[in-house]
């Protein structure tokens, strides 16, 4: 009896050690940040706090089972949220003017960004990942090239809220996706994120011309 | 298109199809071989100021850091930070060059810890000149130029800052839902025209790691590793991370471990 205990507890050791590995590492990480960012003025600690997701991209190294992607896929798709009248192609000019802009939602008591100088709300930070008009040469790459978007993909109703979607939660479709929930995060409004989709997709929009 | 196209003409719309990435690349190459130039290196006066600063007698103690302790025995700067991050036994954990600085200011300066951290980092943007202990840190750091990364990995406390500081390292969150491997875990990748280091390649990382404190040039200080830390994490939209916090000294622990082999070359000078 003894010894089948044992043996179970090896077999079970095997199955699981990891598991318990990555959780035991999960709780130190989270003593860490608990340690490291001091509250005061200019602080927002709720930042620090992760949601299910973020927990779970992280302990699983952006590397999720199939079953916990799934997951995620679903519970993501559930945060997305429409504009008003549900018009998802927005105004693309104001989404160029989003695009660029990287301002926005740094905080802490040592170079917070002003409210003075953020006029029309927070910046998508886009080329700090993405290629989109051709004629922006310092666009980085950690996302895929965007430019000719609309020209390649067309704009049907599909595209387009493949597109909204995507840009409001990438975690909806692609789990543990680099790219941030813009909308979801509170980074973009919707009406803001529809115009982002309207500058991929309109066959007007400078990132469609050749 | 018109037939009677000129040379001159050919050439620039050669270059306008070229990819733009490319010369980007090019242009940015050309910049960093002006940076490269060593005697050049506004770095050097701030090492100088650091020395002085180093020998001073200061503080409500009246006494300078000459007696400061970076692992390698008090006074024995020598090499000491190519051989940090560390465990030291009278703090108890583990520590880098920015912590240790600030317990030996503390203890042997009688310095009140929390009144250092109201000033960590030069204000780049009123064109302020370096910190004292920006200064510090450079010129400790520079005690170690041209010797092996080689931090020490004996001690459980220091196995487990690598360990947990590489689990910190791919730990998401803020409202951009990044960490630090989001930008620095793949070859290759840039921010804008910013290329990133990426931590898991060797050669990458020890050239990262061998050149900080570092100069940077849109700055206009010498910058040091928990300065790019809190840079990083402030992109990152988090709140500040505290200087010298276990997190930054577990993040520090297990990138210089990556970089372990690498040859210091300071100070550094980059963008």
């Amino acid at each position: 009896m003894k010894n089948h205990t044992l043996i179970l507890s090896a077999l079970l050791a095997g199955a699981f050690g990891s598991v318990h590995a990555a959780e035991d590492l999960s709780a130190k990480v989270d003593k860490l940040v608990a340690s490291s960012f001091k509250p005061g003025e200019g602080q927002d600690m709720s930042r620090l706090v992760q949601d299910d997701t973020q927990k779970l991209c992280s302990k699983t190294r952006n590397n999720p089972s199939a079953k916990d992607a799934d997951a995620i896929n679903k519970r993501e798709r559930a945060t997305i949220k429409y504009p008003d009248g549900n018009k998802l192609m927005g105004d693309w000019k104001n989404g160029e003017k989003l695009v660029k802009g990287g301002f926005g939602m740094r905080i802490g008591a040592i170079e917070p960004d002003k409210a003075d100088k953020q006029k029309g709300g927070n910046g998508g930070n886009c080329y700090a990942c993405h290629a989109l008009d051709p004629k922006e040469v310092a666009a980085g790459n950690i996302g895929p090239s965007l430019t000719g978007y609309g020209a390649l993909r067309g704009a049907s109703d599909d595209i387009v809220t493949y597109t909204y979607d995507k840009l409001y939660n990438a975690q909806a479709t692609v789990a543990c996706s680099s790219m941030p929930r813009m909308g979801h995060n509170g980074i973009l409004t919707p009406a803001q994120v529809a115009d982002i989709t309207a500058y991929l997709v309109s066959p007007e929009s400078p990132l469609n011309q050749k | 298109m018109k037939r009677n196209l000129t040379v001159k003409g050919l050439t620039a719309l050669t270059l306008a199809l070229a990819a733009p990435v490319a010369m980007g690349e090019v242009s940015v190459e050309e910049y960093r071989a002006m940076l490269a130039d060593k005697d050049a290196n506004p770095g050097f006066l701030v090492i100088d100021q650091g020395e002085a600063l180093y020998k001073t007698k200061r503080g409500p103690k009246n006494a300078s850091l000459e007696k400061c302790d970076f692992g390698l025995g008090p006074g024995k700067l020598k090499g000491a930070y190519a051989q940090l991050p560390r465990y030291f036994k009278d703090t108890k954990r583990v520590q880098d060059i920015e912590s240790r600085l600030l317990t030996c200011m503390t203890t042997l300066q009688g310095f009140d810890e929390a009144e250092i951290k109201k000033k960590l980092y030069a204000d780049q943007r009123y064109n302020e000149s370096n910190t004292e202990l920006e200064m510090l840190a450079a010129y400790v750091a520079y005690q170690s130029n041209g010797m092996k990364i080689a931090p020490p990995l004996k001690h459980p406390a220091e196995k487990e800052a690598q360990k947990v500081g590489e689990a910190y390292f791919w730990n998401r969150h803020g409202p951009m839902d990044f960490s630090c491997a989001t930008c620095h875990a793949e070859d290759g990748k840039r921010v804008r025209l910013q290329g990133l280091v990426n931590v898991y390649n060797k050669k990458d990382i020890q050239a990262t790691m061998s050149t900080w404190p570092t100069y940077r040039v849109s700055h206009g200080v010498v910058r040091n590793m928990q300065h790019r830390m809190w840079d990083c994490h402030w992109q990152m939209r988090t709140p500040d991370i505290d200087y010298g916090s276990p997190a930054t000294v577990a993040l520090i622990s297990f990138l210089t471990h990556q970089a372990k082999g690498g040859t210091y070359d300071l100070p550094g000078m980059k963008r």
